[in-house]
C-alpha cells in the first residue's frame, strides 16, 4: 500500500514537472511574440514600411530601407547558397557512397556548426579588408555560406526519402541516372525540397552577426549591390543599444516584423509539405 | 560491369557444367530471343548464380520458379542488368539478346529493349498519362502530337484503358493496387520493348487482380517475349510455355511447362512441384 502510494506520488510529480517544462517551451514563443507586439506593435504603422529612418532627435520615420536591404541580401544569399547546396545534396544522396559520403556529411555538419560571427569575420577578411568595402554583396555572400550546409543536408534528406523503387522504375525504362534524378527523383521530392529551402531562408533571415561586418548598415537607401545596406536584424541591434526611447520602440517593431515574417515562412513551408503527394503506395 | 573471366572462376564453373548441359530445352523452333551461356553472378564474394545456360524463345512466356533465395530473381534482373545497381556485384558469362551480348551493350539502350515490371507497383508520383508517356519521352520515341494515341494504345495493351480513360490526368496513386500494377505494365509496354521481364508481379495483389494480369500476359506474348519470376507454381503452370526450376543458384531443370509439371526429369524438381519442400 505504502509502496504503491510512493510510486503514484513519484509519477504525479514527474508528470507535473515534464508538463510544466513543455508548457514553458511552447509558451516561450507566444510570450516572445506577445512581448514584441506589446513593446513595438504600437510603433508599427505605414511609415515603418515606407519611410527612411528619422534623423536623431526627430520622432517617427521608418525602416523601409532595411526591409528592402534585408530582402536583397536574402535574395542574393539564396541565389548563391541554395543552388550550391542543392546540387551538392544531389551528389551526396545519389552518387557519393560509403566512407566518402560520411566524410562529406561530417564536414558539412562542421560547416553548419561554425558560429555565424566567424563566417562574418571570414567574409570581412576575404572581401572587405581586401578592398571590397561593406556592401550588399558581402552580406549576401556571408549568409549564403550559412545556407549551403543546411540546403545540402535537407536536399539529401528529402531525396533519400524517395523510394528506390521509383529510381528502378525509371532506369528500367531506359533512363540514365542523371535523367532519373532530374525527371523522377527531384519531382517526387519537390515539395520537401521547396519547404526545406524556405526553412533555410527563415533561419538565416534573422542572422545578425555576419551582417554587422559585411552589409554593415545604412541610414539611407542603398542603390545597387555595392554599397553598405541597412538590414532588419542589424537595425534591431543598432536601435536597441541606442539611448533614445523612440528608437527602442522602433527596434521592437522591427523585431516583431522580423519574427512575424520568419513564422509566416515556417508555416507556409510546413503547409507545402503536409499537403503534398505522399510517396506511400497501395 | 565488364565480364572478365579469372582462371579460378572458370575452374569454379566446371563443376556446374553437367547441370547446365542437362537442362537444354527440348522444344526448339525459331532461334532464341535470349540465350544465356554459363552465366555466373556474384554479390561481392557470394556467388548467387552458378553457370546458368538457357534459351528464352520469342513470343513465348517463360517462367522461373523455385524457393526463396534460389536466384530466380537475380537471374531475371541480370537480363536487363538491374542488378548492377548493387555495389560489388558482377556478372560473368554471356547473355545474347538476338546476337548481341547484353553484358557489353549500352545499358540504357538494353533496358529500352528489355523492359521490367517489379514486385510491388511503383508508379511515379505523376498523372496516369505522364506515367505512360515517361518512357517514350525520355527515349524520344514519339512525336508530341502522337502521344495521346500512343498512351491510349499502351493502356489498351495492358487492359487498363476502359478503367482510366476518364481520369488520365489524375494521380496514378488514386488507382487500386492491381490497376497500379497494370499501369506499370502499360508504362513498360509504352517503350515497345522486345522482352518484358516481370519479377513476381502479382505477389502484392489479390486473386482477382492476379487473374487479370495473368490473362493480360497471355495476350502480350503476341508481340513481346515475356519472362516471369513467380513463387506461385500454379501461376507458372497457368501462364508459361516454358518453365525453369532454380535451386540454390543453379538452374536444375528447364523445359516446356508441361514436361516440368507432369514428367520432370530431375528428382529435386519433382519434389518441389509436389510440395515436398520450398
Amino acid at each position: 500500500m505504502n509502496l504503491s502510494f510512493h510510486r503514484k506520488a513519484v509519477n504525479a510529480v514527474m508528470l507535473c514537472l515534464t508538463g510544466v517544462c513543455t508548457a514553458v517551451a511552447v509558451g516561450l514563443l507566444f510570450f516572445i511574440l506577445g512581448y514584441l507586439f506589446v513593446q513595438g506593435g504600437f510603433s508599427l504603422n505605414l511609415d515603418f514600411f515606407t519611410k527612411l529612418p528619422a534623423p536623431v532627435g526627430e520622432m517617427g520615420g521608418g525602416m523601409a530601407n532595411a526591409l528592402i536591404g534585408s530582402a536583397k541580401v536574402l535574395l542574393l544569399a539564396t541565389c548563391i547558397g541554395v543552388p550550391i547546396g542543392f546540387l551538392a545534396g544531389i551528389y551526396l544522396a545519389e552518387y557519393a557512397g560509403g566512407a566518402y559520403a560520411s566524410i562529406i556529411r561530417f564536414v558539412t555538419d562542421l560547416l553548419n556548426g561554425v558560429p555565424s560571427i566567424i563566417i562574418g569575420i571570414f567574409v570581412y577578411t576575404m572581401v572587405i579588408a581586401n578592398g571590397g568595402g561593406f556592401s550588399t554583396y558581402a552580406g549576401g555572400l556571408a549568409l549564403s555560406i550559412m545556407m549551403i550546409p543546411i540546403a545540402l543536408r535537407s536536399t539529401e534528406e528529402f531525396l533519400r526519402s524517395v523510394p528506390g523503387s521509383l529510381r528502378e522504375g525509371a532506369m528500367a525504362l531506359g533512363a540514365t541516372k542523371s535523367r532519373t534524378i532530374a525527371s523522377v527523383v527531384v519531382p517526387a521530392a519537390i515539395r520537401g525540397l521547396i519547404s526545406g529551402m524556405m526553412l533555410n531562408l527563415a533561419r538565416v533571415a534573422g542572422e545578425t552577426a555576419p551582417l554587422l561586418f559585411t552589409a554593415y548598415g545604412n541610414q539611407f537607401w542603398s542603390p545597387g549591390w555595392k554599397q553598405p545596406t541597412a538590414t532588419l536584424p542589424a537595425m534591431v541591434y543598432a536601435y536597441a543599444v541606442s539611448p533614445y526611447p523612440d528608437w527602442h520602440r522602433q527596434a521592437w517593431a522591427a523585431g516583431f516584423v522580423l519574427l512575424t515574417m520568419v513564422l509566416l515562412i515556417n508555416v507556409t513551408a510546413r503547409t507545402i509539405v503536409s499537403s503534398g503527394f505522399s510517396h506511400k503506395q497501395k | 560491369m565488364s565480364p572478365q573471366m579469372s582462371p579460378d572462376i572458370v575452374n569454379g564453373m566446371s563443376s556446374n557444367k553437367e547441370a547446365a548441359e542437362s537442362t537444354t530445352p527440348t522444344v526448339t523452333g525459331a532461334p532464341p530471343k535470349l540465350r544465356s551461356t554459363n552465366l555466373n553472378f556474384f554479390y561481392g564474394a557470394f556467388q548467387a548464380l552458378h553457370g546458368i545456360s538457357l534459351d528464352v524463345f520469342a513470343s513465348k512466356v517463360t517462367a522461373f520458379i523455385g524457393p526463396s533465395g534460389c536466384g530466380k530473381s537475380t537471374f531475371l534482373r541480370t537480363l536487363n542488368r538491374m542488378n548492377e545497381t548493387v555495389k560489388g556485384s558482377r556478372a560473368v558469362g554471356e547473355i545474347l539478346l538476338d546476337s548481341e551480348n547484353i553484358l557489353e551493350m549500352e545499358v540504357s539502350q538494353l533496358r529500352r529493349r528489355v523492359g521490367m515490371v517489379f514486385q510491388r507497383p511503383n508508379p511515379f508520383p505523376k498523372s496516369i498519362y505522364d506515367n505512360i508517356a515517361y518512357g517514350p519521352r525520355i527515349n524520344g520515341m514519339i512525336k508530341r502530337g502522337d502521344m495521346d494515341q500512343h498512351v491510349e494504345k499502351s493502356l489498351r495493351r495492358a487492359a487498363l484503358w476502359e478503367e482510366v480513360k476518364d481520369k488520365l490526368h489524375k494521380s496514378a496513386f488514386d488507382l487500386s493496387g492491381g490497376q497500379q500494377q497494370r499501369l506499370c505494365i502499360a508504362r513498360a509496354l509504352a517503350v515497345e520493348p522486345e522482352v518484358l521481364l516481370l519479377d513476381e508481379p502479382c505477389s502484392a495483389l489479390d486473386p482477382i487482380a492476379t487473374a487479370k494480369i495473368e490473362e493480360l500476359l497471355f495476350h502480350l506474348k503476341d508481340n513481346c517475349t515475356v519472362v516471369i519470376v513467380t513463387h506461385n507454381m500454379q501461376q507458372a503452370a497457368r501462364v508459361a510455355d516454358f518453365t525453369g526450376f532454380f535451386l540454390m543458384g543453379k538452374l536444375i531443370e528447364f523445359d516446356s511447362t508441361e514436361v516440368i509439371f507432369k514428367t520432370p526429369k530431375v528428382k529435386a524438381t519433382e519434389d518441389y512441384i509436389t510440395g515436398r519442400f520450398g
